[in-house]
């Protein structure tokens, strides 16, 4: 059987999955390097309240994903740290710096790559490349080897003299992604590297990424899909409407919520009533057009088979039933009892 | 400064791979030429030959619509996500701005010699020397750079490119409500005050009077005071303007 709930809430809607607090280590102890580490970032855009006291602490050399649908702040939080957006109220400090005071030094050390492609569409990929080498201070000789090397290690070369404009979507992120690493960035952010590619290039975008992990950069990367932070990210945070609502290890977070989910389909619309009756606070997700009730489960058969003994008893409510992986929904409906909101702001 | 050569780099590169800008920016010059003295100079007699009167004003107008193009780019760059990537890399915004505006004056160089070279195909005689030419020249050119420093500042005051290019007819509006192709003796009254006092006029008569020769003094004070009041006004737009949008 699958259990909801047990973790501990330490604040409003905050879920804390981590063993312990980092800052609460004890005070003779050498605080860990930490590449980010942000404490009450908050901030509104005219009556719209973004991010209401987002705290964040990334070890160096470590992957790190924001979780959240769209709309929780993901991009506000990566802004701020990036230094393009100033915060309203809190404090952050990246690579050591702090990102107001300290904008150039951080900038120095970090790079950024958003959901829009920051390439000129008419350059061709080593032109691309070879501006943002200039302009990080290259020397002409240094920027165009730079530039060989980065399409190199993107799988970029062939493309080297097309114009951007005639790329596909996976070949123009990877480019948007080695322009990024130029100036050899050290703490790297990510704002939804996978949004809007294909399966095929999302996989590709996922070997670049645990390449990059593998060169000993920090990256801090968005993402609205679980699997993807599962995949890529040492810890996890999942925002939600401006808040962290927890941050811990992917396993931690998997350990709270159940990794797949078990749909049953009623037979009537009566049936359906009574599954929703019987299966009470366990449901996680309902839907009256196609009679279907989803429980998350861990998808052994044992576990399944005793679901469904308590959802149907009498074995005559269900059509049929699925067993498919925790989305997001579900995580977000664990953790915050609600599910995700998908305003976009 | 260095991040300013890099930046207009980019952006020549960027107008010489846009065709449709490219064709507006050499056709448009030759065209308004042609319009002017064949089709409109026919019925203008102001008692000299009308070509050697218009083509400054030609040269103007031209001057004015390349350098309206400059609003279209910045707007299409803060449109995408490329700032966002200069800015991580601490460019200044100043940087982006001075690109686009050097490139404004390189290509409005080019189409202006263009002009020069149809009108002397059509009959436009200059009288003056090599000094004055290039006098005339650099009066245009700062002409150009004022201009392209307002486009910039409007080309980041709205957010769609279409909207942007209506700088273009803001700032032709200038031009034909000036002497750049009819004296302003020739306009109604009420239009006299404003055609008389507005940057236009100044510099075409300043740079019709070069190309030409006049003996009469020239508002060379007036168009510089226009031209350098102009461009620092908008240049300093432009730099609130840029904090704000990417604020």
């Amino acid at each position: 059987m699958t259990e909801r709930g047990g973790f501990t809430r330490t604040g409003p809607g905050h879920v804390n999955l981590g063993q312990a607090d980092p800052g609460a280590a004890s005070p003779g102890q050498p605080k860990p390097e930490l590449a980010i580490e942000a404490s009450g970032l908050a901030k509104s855009y005219r009556d719209v309240r973004v991010l209401s006291g987002v705290d964040l602490r990334v070890p160096s050399g470590t992957v790190f994903a924001l979780l959240g649908p769209n709309g929780a702040g993901k991009t506000t939080t990566v802004r701020i740290l990036a230094t393009l957006v100033q915060a309203d109220a809190g404090r952050a400090l990246v690579a050591g710096f702090d990102v107001r005071r300290n904008r150039s030094q951080v900038r120095r050390q970090i790079s950024l790559t958003g959901q829009f492609a920051a390439l000129d569409e008419v350059q061709t990929g080593t032109e691309n490349l070879r501006m943002m080498g200039r302009l990080s201070g290259l020397s002409r000789t240094a920027a165009r080897q730079r530039a060989n090397e980065l399409l190199g290690q993107f799988e970029l070369t062939k493309a080297a003299g097309r114009r951007v404009a005639t790329y596909s979507g996976g070949m123009r992120r990877r480019l948007d992604i080695a322009a990024s690493l130029v100036a050899r960035p050290s703490v790297i952010f990510l704002d939804e590297p996978s949004t809007g590619l294909d399966p095929q290039s999302r996989l590709a975008m996922w070997r670049v990424i645990e390449g990059l992990a593998e060169s000993g950069v920090t990256i801090f990367l968005t993402t609205q899909y679980l699997e993807e932070a599962e995949r890529l990210a040492d810890r996890i945070a999942v925002l939600d409407a401006g808040q962290i609502i927890a941050e811990g290890t992917s396993a931690e977070l998997k350990r709270k919520v159940a990794a797949q989910r078990l749909d049953l389909t009623g037979t009537s619309r009566a049936a359906f009533a009574e599954l929703v009756r019987h299966l009470g606070d366990l449901v996680v997700h309902t839907d009256d057009g196609n009679l279907t009730v989803g429980v998350p489960t861990e998808g052994d058969a044992a576990g399944i088979r005793a679901l469904l003994d308590a959802a149907d008893p009498d074995r005559d409510l269900i059509a049929d039933f699925t067993v498919h992986g925790a989305t997001l929904d579900d995580v977000f409906l664990t953790l915050t009892g609600h599910p995700k909101e998908t305003s976009n702001v | 400064m260095s991040d300013a050569l890099i930046m207009a780099g980019r952006s020549l590169r960027l107008s010489a791979r846009s065709p449709e800008a490219l064709l507006t920016a050499l056709m448009l010059p030759v065209m308004l030429m042609v319009v002017f003295v064949y089709l409109f100079g026919g019925a203008v007699n102001i008692g000299t030959a009308y070509v050697d009167y218009v083509a400054p004003g030609v040269l103007l107008l031209c001057a004015v619509t390349g350098a309206a193009t400059t609003a279209v780019t910045v707007c299409q760059d803060m449109a995408g996500g490329i700032i966002d990537r200069f800015r991580s890399l601490d460019v200044s915004g100043t940087a982006v701005l001075a690109g686009h505006v050097t490139a404004s004056l390189l290509r409005n160089f080019v189409s202006t010699l263009l002009v020069i070279a149809v009108a002397f195909g059509i009959g436009f005689r200059p009288h003056s020397s090599i000094g004055a030419f290039a006098a005339a020249l650099a009066v245009l050119l700062l002409f150009v750079a004022a201009a392209s420093w307002f486009a910039a500042a409007f080309g980041l005051l709205v957010r769609a490119p279409e909207a942007a290019n209506s700088a273009m007819f803001f700032l032709m509006f200038f031009s034909y409500a000036s002497s750049a192709f009819v004296p302003v003796r020739t306009m109604p009254a009420w239009l006299r005050g404003f055609a008389s006092h507005q940057p236009a006029t100044p510099v075409t008569e300043t740079i019709r009077g070069l190309l030409l020769g006049h003996s009469a003094p020239l508002p060379l004070g007036s168009a510089l005071a226009w031209c350098v009041g102009i461009g620092v006004v908008s240049m300093g737009l432009a730099a609130v303007l840029f904090r704000r949008r990417t604020a």
